[in-house]
């Protein structure tokens, strides 16, 4: 008769022993160990992306960069989540965020209340030196409640995933590649004439920054609203066990 | 269908091939057919008519040097006429059997065609694509039909990991060691596809396969689907391409009505589908998770690996994913052996690679060469060198992700780890000649905007750090640019070679990183030269 | 010990920074003791010295004036400091950035005027393409973001560089603050 394998693996993050059940990822690990790893597209509840790449960690024996919200543990792994290398990289890509879009902390909404802008503060990001690119982008306010400014856009994907897994509308998506994706309302209308969107405001919490906004609120008002998320990703999980 | 029948068509399209004297190729792909050999095939055909020749006009795939098109070549003696016009069909057909059309001749005792090995573009140039009959007069079929007789689909993986053969895709993997992991990898159902999306500017090596020779493909896959338990496979070819799509739908039709694709292949319990896919002039679905999301009718963007698609592909089932100039070995290494493969090329590349050269070039065309080669060889000698007397600068392959190589390196022989190890990378087979006229700093700002233009836009270290890169190129060939801007250039060169999520960002920066470590001095000049004031000024 | 010269600026900004400079009140007092102001737009020399140790910035860079402003400031000065989210990051002023000068200049002085539609050409500085942050014009030695910073935040990075420390910031400021 075989030997039953082990689900519960041990491995080490920045030198730590912990223990984790086999289908955690080492994100999930981490935080339950009270490691921070960066992370922006990534919300709990919510399926993983893998764009954002500041989870990125080293993996000994692996010369690849691994997204720690993808990587699921491994028996022996040994994970490193913060040498110098990584900082740099983290750094850089987070002032490749702030060169893309037209980040005005001082005159946005989410002022106060944006993950963007507190990461940069958190991992001491005190300037982009990236040019910033200044692109031209429009603000769709059609909507009754909300808005929709593109400049302030991450493109984490969060509002497309939320609407899509938790309200099960999939009214926003990504249009366009590259540089140029943007995310838009159904197939390109305006948010206030989309036939999907059901108003349900859960796109408007779970964006990171003031891309989306509950309109009549003004500078450092937008302050978000997430506990929602892991309450009805709960209450659906033991409906289907 | 049983060996009897393939026999009966074989001897059967043999007996009629007998009757004829003299045999004319016109070669009938995209490049050559551009330049009206269809209608030169039409005026053949008619000329061959009335002069009353035992003569037979054959529309074949690529003869290989595209810059003579429209290629036409004379059989049974092999005269190969070149940059034929409809016009000269009469005369051609009367010199059948007489001495060629000297004017015309294009001479193949060169070492264009004489250093050349055919294993992918056996039948290119030699078979008439739309007819199956004659893809098995040259043994067609045959090899799925002893695979599937004689073989157990462990014993077919065993034959192609022993033959070595790599992915033909680019990177490199072993096509033994992946066809085993589909084959282990445990699902109710699995898929094959074959990745024709095509996209590297200036190759068209899978495009001549694909209408050429598009039976080879068919059986490939069938032969993978056999070895790896799938019943279903998909060809996922650009729509760019659209005559490489009606060759394949054609193949497709004419293997089902033989019975050696469909149910109950060759009589046997293997039942195998394949059913073409289009894609809509996306670079990156090219890459694999991308190109399984493009199928499945998502927008077509790379997802972290793993799992990789041996695990988790095509609708979450193990999915083998080959590009198609693998797929064309599979035929050859299962006819005749793995070990007369693996003597083909080099200890760690076996067999050979298909090129498409271009660029500043005498030879414009598709070649075949045995791994190993030098890439001196393939300049000088099968490519004729440089035009007009010009000096050779550089050669550029792998594509967007791949490396120009200088002068210094040519002696390299030709082989995956060799390119690697120079800065470039092997790629699908796209092969760039430069000469001494084209600047090092424009070329990889083209490849750049390549880039820029065709990341999907997922990650950010790719979406906006190929933006950055090519505005500092941009800059730099506009000389506006300063030291602090290379030195930024090559900083952010790093962070996205190393943290995007896909092979198209990790080696977006290849052709900055080779031509800086190459050609370090004509950035250099552009920065000398620059006036950093006008950046700062008024639009 | 002889006192440290020190020097503020006011490029492309809204004046906010010296405001909150201001705002250290008493401090003020004390750092008199350590610190001579040299030149500023709250003291009187209309040149800028020939060395200075330590210059804060408020403000982008927007014009050719700001650019050789800034340019013969960074040659006197021993360390730079960007002060503020303009002079960090172009913040507000870059705002006219996804537009071209031709653009931002009629929609200001020729769409939105209801009386004399005419840019002004006469004894003002031209405008740069872009309005850029101090860093990308001239070395900066120390960025201190915020909008504006805190006067806490200000009096903290003055007294660490006075110490011959790097100011750390993280838990004191960040864009917008």
């Amino acid at each position: 008769m075989k030997q039953p394998s082990s689900r519960i693996k041990t491995l080490k993050i920045d030198g730590q022993d912990v223990g984790a059940h086999e289908d955690e990822t080492v994100l999930e690990v981490a935080r339950e160990n009270g490691i921070f790893i960066p992370t922006l597209c990534e919300l709990e509840g919510l399926s993983p992306h893998g764009g954002c790449r500041l989870c990125l960690v080293e993996v000994k024996g692996i010369n690849k960069l691994l997204p720690a919200c993808v990587t699921y543990v491994e028996e022996g792994m040994e994970v490193t989540t913060n040498s110098t290398r990584l900082q740099e990289y983290r750094r850089t890509i987070l002032e490749l965020i702030f060169s893309e879009g037209n980040h005005i902390c001082s005159v946005c909404v989410a002022n106060g209340h944006c993950d963007l802008q507190s990461l940069a503060q958190k991992l001491g990001m005190y300037h982009v030196s990236v040019p910033y690119r200044h692109p031209r982008r429009s603000v769709d306010a059609s909507h009754e409640r909300f808005a929709l400014d593109r400049n302030r856009c991450i493109l984490c994907t969060r509002c497309v995933r939320v609407c899509d897994e938790i309200e099960g509308a999939h009214t926003w998506d990504v249009s366009g590649r590259g540089i140029e994706a943007h995310i838009v309302t159904d197939l390109n209308q305006p948010w206030g004439e989309s036939e999907t969107c059901t108003s349900c405001g859960k796109c408007v919490n779970v964006c990171p920054t003031g891309a989306l906004f509950e309109k009549g609120k003004a500078v450092a008002e937008m302050a978000k609203k997430r506990g929602f998320l892991p309450y009805l990703t709960l209450m659906r999980e033991k409906r289907t066990r | 269908m049983m060996i009897e029948d393939l026999q009966k068509i074989s001897d059967a399209e043999r007996a009629e091939a007998q009757k004829y004297e003299h045999h004319v190729h016109v070669c009938m792909e995209t490049a050559c057919i551009a330049s009206r050999s269809d209608q030169v095939k039409q005026a053949l055909t008619e000329a061959a008519e009335r002069a009353g020749k035992p003569c037979r006009v054959k529309g074949v795939g690529c003869m290989g040097l595209c810059s003579a098109g429209p290629l036409v070549k004379v059989e049974p003696d092999g005269t190969m006429y070149k940059g034929v016009t409809p016009e000269d069909a009469d005369e051609i057909v009367q010199k059948l059997g007489d001495s060629p059309v000297s004017r015309l001749e294009c001479d193949t005792n060169v070492p264009f065609f004489q250093r050349q090995v055919k294993i992918v573009l056996e039948n290119s140039g030699e078979i008439d694509p739309e007819r199956i009959e004659d893809y098995v007069a040259r043994d067609g079929y045959l090899a799925l039909y002893t695979a599937l007789t004689t073989m157990t689909p462990s014993e077919v993986i065993a034959q192609v990991a022993k033959s070595g053969l790599r992915g033909r895709g680019g990177a490199g993997f072993s096509t033994g060691l992946k066809w085993t992991t589909v084959a282990k990898s445990p699902g109710e159902r699995k898929f094959v596809i074959c990745n024709a999306d095509e996209g590297d500017p200036g190759a068209f090596m899978d495009r001549s396969v694909l209408e050429g020779d598009p039976h080879a493909i068919l059986e490939g896959m069938t032969i993978a689907g056999y070895a790896v338990g799938a019943s279903q496979g998909y060809i996922y070819v650009r729509a760019e391409y659209p005559l490489a799509v009606e060759r394949l739908k054609i193949a497709i039709r004419q293997a089902k009505r033989l019975g050696v694709l469909g149910e109950n292949i060759c009589g046997t319990t293997f039942s195998f589908n394949v059913d073409i896919r289009l894609g809509a002039g996306a670079f990156v679905c090219g890459e694999e998770t991308a190109l399984i999301a493009s199928i499945e009718g998502r927008m077509g963007q790379p997802r972290p690996r793993p799992p990789y698609p041996a695990e988790h592909g095509l609708w979450g089932y193990p999915t083998l994913i080959n590009n198609v100039e693998s797929y064309a070995n599979i035929v050859p290494i299962m006819r005749k052996g793995a070990d007369w493969f693996s003597a083909i090329g080099t200890e760690k590349s076996k067999g050979t690679k298909v090129f498409a050269l271009t660029g500043c070039i005498e030879n414009t065309g598709l070649i075949e060469v045995p791994m190993g080669i030098s890439l001196r060889e393939i300049v000088f000698d099968i490519g004729g060198g440089i035009p007009d007397g010009k000096k050779f600068k550089a050669v550029q392959t792998g594509g967007p992700s791949g490396g120009c190589i200088p002068e210094e390196h040519l002696d390299m022989p030709v082989d995956f780890e060799s390119l690697l190890q120079i800065g470039s990378f092997m790629g699908s087979g796209g092969m760039i000649v430069m000469d001494e006229t084209s600047n090092m700093v424009d070329v990889a700002k083209y490849f750049m905007e390549f880039c820029m233009t065709e990341s999907c836009g997922k990650c950010v270290p790719c979406r906006v750090g190929t933006a950055q890169m090519y505005d500092l190129l941009d800059k730099l060939t506009k000389n506006e640019a300063t030291m602090a801007d290379l030195q930024l250039l090559e900083r952010l060169c790093d962070v996205v070679k190393y943290t995007s999520l896909c092979g198209l960002g990790q080696g977006a920066p290849n052709p900055v990183l080779s031509t800086l470590r190459y050609f370090r001095h004509e950035y250099l000049a552009r920065i000398q030269e620059a006036n950093h004031e006008a950046a700062f000024l008024t639009d | 010990m002889s006192k440290v010269r020190l020097a503020t600026v006011w490029l492309d900004g809204c004046s906010g920074c010296h405001m909150s400079f201001l705002d250290m009140d008493e401090r003020l007092i004390e750092l008199a003791d350590r610190i001579e102001l040299v030149y500023s737009p709250l003291v009187d020399p209309k040149e800028f010295p020939d060395s200075v140790d330590v210059t804060l910035v408020e403000g982008a860079v927007s014009s050719n004036e700001d650019l050789e402003k800034i340019r013969h400031i960074r040659k006197h000065t021993k360390i730079l400091v960007s002060l503020g989210d303009c002079a960090v990051t172009a913040n507000v002023p870059s705002m006219r950035n996804s537009f071209r000068v031709g653009e931002v200049l009629d929609r200001a002085y020729i769409e939105n005027a209801s009386t004399q539609q005419q840019i002004p050409n006469v004894s003002v500085p031209t405008l740069l393409r872009q309005v850029l942050p101090v860093h990308s014009v001239v070395p900066v030695d120390v960025f201190v973001p915020g909008c504006p910073p805190s006067a806490d935040t200000i009096h903290y990075a003055i007294t660490e560089l006075l110490e011959g420390r790097t100011p750390d910031l993280s838990d004191r400021s960040r864009f917008g603050a």
